[in-house]
């Protein structure tokens, strides 16, 4: 209204008057509780709906009702659907941050606010869009004890107008949302309309900012990667699921639960082909795990830092006594309690190698919910082939936040159950020895409790023991067996999901990143081309252990770059580990440890540096 | 498998089989290394006779344990059977993971005072919770033996440790924490009292639910001496026990009529009987309350009551309540648990 009158010249477009369209961030700030994740998923929904690429990012406090929240869509026809440094479209609905959340805007920047804030007193190089919520929520929601909820509904609507989103695709997300519950969505519904017509009668649109329908959308899906990584655990086959309450990895057990009661029940009998069991803490819920694994169970348990932490002891017997599990670590912020909902990948080399004594472990990749799927299914095959605990490293980013994904594909390889002797093979082979590596591969061969033969019976000890099970304290069955635990490593290196490498001819830079980072990477890697001339190469991790794939790429590059989101460059120390030190030198760190999603910006502009461009 | 259904032709002809056709000697283990005269050991051969009585297949037992003295030995029972020593104080996990991936096996899990009332009342309180089908076995010797005798959250207040040290810390009476927490079939006894344990891990075997009995099984190195209260003497002095428990096992039938007024028959779940026969009071081993009483009142007199202290044949056990299929969960193939691809297009048509 008013205020964007003065707004000087050379801020009244970021593109010089030109329209932006489907390239633009919303930050949306809200107070936790207030029911602002309906607002925004109708409004990720939509953009969706219209085929824009969009993604969206919960910031969200540890804390049930009364701190601050932001939510970040960000849309890019590009499809570069990291997360944005910079927000085009900030929407003011938290009195508490207002003030700082218009100062921290880059010129040029759209707010819309609730009016009596008067943020548009703070700056006056902002697009400011004062909306007089309380009294539009009014009439339209007569119920008070319901307004502080509708009132967010509001927003959308401003947004409707202001964007040009399609009025349509947010009737339909907005009713696909609240599913059967008809009344409260025609109750939001009118929120959403009394917005729309405000912001048509009041507001006079000076921002550049628009959407524009787009074909992103084809067959996709839109789905959080902890759901993702459910599905992948029901098509796996998973039999036995424990479990204890942890953000940010909850909600993988908790949609598993709701998934496996429907898709999961014994058409003839009517009970259950899986058990679910909410443990007393993470010490019990690897515990059942590791004894299901033992089992022959397909068992698998989810978690995040402080439960990994605690898993430790555990983990290591799963891997000196060989027992297939599966462990999803959905990684927040640590250390201790760290930044409880916040994001991180700073579990990586405290996982690799879980517990005393000599001890790695295959880690898993993921950066998508497709791979959250595919992996997670992997994950199952590879755990019971190697016949050790696997983990799938998700980040709350990827868990918890919705992403758009293709359809995922349905299995149709068999499960892989690695090797194990029934009560037939034993009497045609007259017995067998639990740790003796009979096919150079490092894997034994194990039976399950319950074979019916005198000779299936072993002994499972986390103490020392020597190829038949025996307790053993014998040098040599000592190193035999740890060095038959290398060799199985060692196999496992051709096992694991390989890197995607796409090399750019030429080029003297190679970028190597992990999991969500891959979203920020391949955009710096357009801005490095597009703004420095610099050519780079791309290399994404897909597991532990690395194969022969990860040398020859560093070799082929003068300067690699492995970006990834902790303090202390885990990945990059886990590779010096592994390639030859010859390379070492080669290899450089950007890193980002701050809780937020990585962003583009910050990895080129360190990579810049380090360039001394 | 054929091969042992009847006993191998090297055990001669003269041994006697069970009602499988096994001999005693597949219910043995290996020889034992803990010191001689070791109350475990007692109880490992109390259990091999048990499993032979009962006519068990060991392959559908499996046999797991914590970290201590008590959990090395089911290395010396039942070799035939699957074993799993665990990490100390979290056997109760593995044990709880295993039966759900096979709910056909039969789970036993050997513990010790130190491995359960300290680093393991954690799992413990929350077994007892589930009421798992699990035979859960307290070696109870009020110390830590493989660490050399320090005191156990079991030693009672005023025992005296070899060097003098005097516990002055209240005991967690593990039978009482069971009933509280909703075990259902809660017994103590005492390594030397060879029938009464021998009766009482026979009905073991029949309860499908959770089985915790706590054995007084005295360490000859660091706790038998004068001022023990869990040395042979001590026990010899002060065992109470609450009845004399007869067995009789569903396969055979039943010759002695039971006495009115003398003598308690509880059906268990397999349809064995188990007589408790009155000795000084008359036991009512179906009330909480009263099991909890006399436990109190025993502890006030350091007395130790032994027998069954508290039987529930009639709540359901995890595995029902999780509503399980019968067959072994570990056995599912892609058919059964995998959902077929209309489930897959489906979901995926409610994510677009």
């Amino acid at each position: 209204m008013s205020s964007v009158e003065t707004l000087p010249a050379q801020y009244v477009s970021s593109s010089g008057g030109e329209p932006v369209v489907n390239d633009f961030s919303i930050q949306v700030a809200t107070v936790n509780g207030s029911g602002s994740q309906t607002a925004n998923i109708v409004l990720l929904r939509s953009l969706f709906q219209m085929g824009i690429p969009v993604s969206a990012k919960n910031l969200f406090p540890s804390n049930i009702a009364g701190l601050p929240t932001w939510y970040t869509i960000r849309a890019n026809k590009r499809g570069f659907i990291g997360r944005k440094k910079e927000t085009d479209v900030m929407v003011c609905m938290n009195p508490e941050t207002a003030q700082e959340d218009v100062r921290n805007l880059n010129p040029g920047a759209a707010v819309v606010y609730d009016a009596p804030l008067e943020l548009n007193k703070l700056r006056s190089d902002l697009h400011f869009y004062p909306v007089p919520f309380d009294k539009l929520v009014a009439p339209v929601c007569p119920d008070p004890k319901l307004r502080k909820l509708v009132r967010n509904m509001i927003y959308d609507g401003i947004l409707v107008q202001l964007l040009g989103i399609e009025i349509e695709e947010v009737h339909k997300a907005l009713f696909k949302q609240f599913k059967k519950k008809v009344k409260a969505a025609e109750l939001n519904w009118k929120a959403v309309q009394a917005g729309v017509e405000y912001a048509r009668q009041n507001l006079t649109k000076t921002d550049p900012y628009r959407v524009e329908r787009m074909d992103a959308k084809g067959n996709k899906i839109i789905i959080e990667g902890n759901t993702a990584a459910a599905l992948g655990s029901i098509f796996a086959g998973v039999t036995v699921v424990t479990w204890y309450p942890i953000t940010p990895s909850s909600s993988l057990c908790e949609t598993l639960i709701e998934y496996a009661r429907r898709y999961r029940i014994d058409p003839e009998t009517g009970k259950a082909t899986f058990a679910i069991v909410q443990a007393e803490d993470e010490l019990a819920s690897i515990g059942m795990a590791i004894g299901a694994g033992w089992a022959g169970a397909r068992s698998m348990t989810s978690t995040a830092g402080p439960g990994i932490s605690l898993m430790s002891e555990f983990v290591g017997l799963g891997y000196y006594a060989e027992i297939p599990t599966v462990i999803f670590d959905v990684q927040r912020v640590g250390p201790s309690t760290g930044l409880p909902t916040r994001t991180s990948q700073g579990d990586i080399l405290s996982t690799a190698f879980l517990s005393h004594g000599d001890t790695k472990h295959p880690l898993l990749f993921p950066c998508n919910p497709e791979e959250c799927f595919e992996m997670a299914m992997d994950a199952f095959d590879l755990a019971e082939e190697l016949q050790t605990p696997v983990f799938v490293m998700l980040d709350l980013d990827l868990g918890m936040n919705y992403w758009m994904a293709e359809p995922f594909r349905y299995p149709t390889r068999p499960f892989k159950r690695g090797k194990v002797l029934t009560a037939e093979d034993l009497e045609r082979l007259g017995g067998f020895a639990r740790y003796k590596d009979v096919d150079g591969d490092g894997i034994g061969y194990r039976t399950l409790p319950g074979t019916e033969h005198p000779q299936a019976a072993y002994f499972v000890r986390g103490s020392g023991h020597n190829e038949k099970a025996n307790y053993s304290e014998r040098p040599d069955d000592y190193i035999r067996n740890m060095d038959r635990l290398n060799r199985k490593f060692e196999t496992a290196r051709s096992m694991v999901p390989r890197p995607v490498v796409d090399l750019t001819p030429g080029a003297r830079i190679g970028l190597i990143g992990a999991g969500t980072t891959h979203w920020a990477l391949v955009e710096s890697r357009d801005q490095l081309q597009s703004e420095c001339g610099i050519a780079a190469s791309y290399f994404r991790l897909r597991a532990f252990p690395f194969n022969q794939e990860l040398t020859d790429f560093i070799r082929k590059h003068e300067r690699v770059y492995v970006v990834e989101q902790n303090r202390d460059a885990q990945l990059l120390d886990l590779m010096r580990l592994d390639v030859e030190p010859s390379l070492h030198p080669r290899l450089r760190s950007v890193r980002y440890y701050g809780g937020l999603p990585i962003d583009a910006r910050t990895i080129t502009e360190d990579i810049i540096q380090q360039e001394g461009l | 498998m054929s091969a042992v259904q009847s006993p191998p032709a090297s055990a001669g002809p003269a041994k006697k089989t069970n009602r499988i056709g096994l001999d005693i000697v597949g219910y043995k283990g290996s020889k034992t290394t803990l010191c001689a005269g070791c109350g475990h050991n007692a109880i490992s051969e109390r259990i091999v006779e048990a499993f032979f009585d009962m006519g068990v297949a060991p392959w559908r037992v499996v046999k797991l344990s914590g970290i201590g003295c008590s959990s090395k030995s089911p290395a010396y029972f039942l070799g035939m059977s699957h074993g799993f020593n665990a990490v100390h104080g979290r056997m109760p996990s593995v044990a709880t993971g295993a039966v759900l991936a096979n709910r056909t096996l039969l789970a036993i899990g050997v513990s010790g005072d130190g491995d359960t009332a300290s680093i393991g009342i954690g799992q413990f309180v929350h077994l007892m919770r589930r009421n798992m089908p699990i035979i859960y076995i307290i070696e109870n010797n009020g110390c830590y033996g493989l660490t050399k005798g320090q005191f156990s959250a079991t030693a009672d207040i005023g025992s005296k440790l070899k060097t003098g040290v005097v516990n002055d810390l209240p005991p967690i009476d593990t039978c009482a924490l069971a009933i509280e927490l909703g075990a259902t079939f809660v017994a103590r006894s005492f390594s030397g009292d060879k029938k009464q344990l021998s009766a009482l891990l026979h009905a073991a075997i029949s309860h499908k639910g959770t089985v915790m009995l706590d054995v007084i099984s005295p360490c000859v190195t660091f706790n038998d001496h004068e001022g023990s209260t869990k040395s042979y003497s001590y026990m010899k002095d002060h065992e109470e026990p609450l009845h004399d428990i007869d067995f009789v096992p569903y396969f055979e039938d039943i010759e002695v009529e039971i006495e009115p007024g003398t003598t308690r028959d509880v059906v268990m779940h397999d349809g064995s009987h188990l007589r408790l026969k009155k000795l000084a009071d008359d036991y009512d081993a179906s009330n909480k309350i009263t099991a909890l009483r006399v436990l109190d009142e025993a502890a006030r007199k350091g007395e130790v009551v032994t027998g069954l202290l508290y039987l529930d044949t009639s709540r359901d056990n995890f595995l029902d309540l999780l509503n399980l299929i019968d067959e072994p969960l570990a056995h599912l193939d892609e058919k059964r648990a995998r959902p077929p691809e209309s489930a897959l297009l489906e979901i995926m048509e409610e994510l677009r």
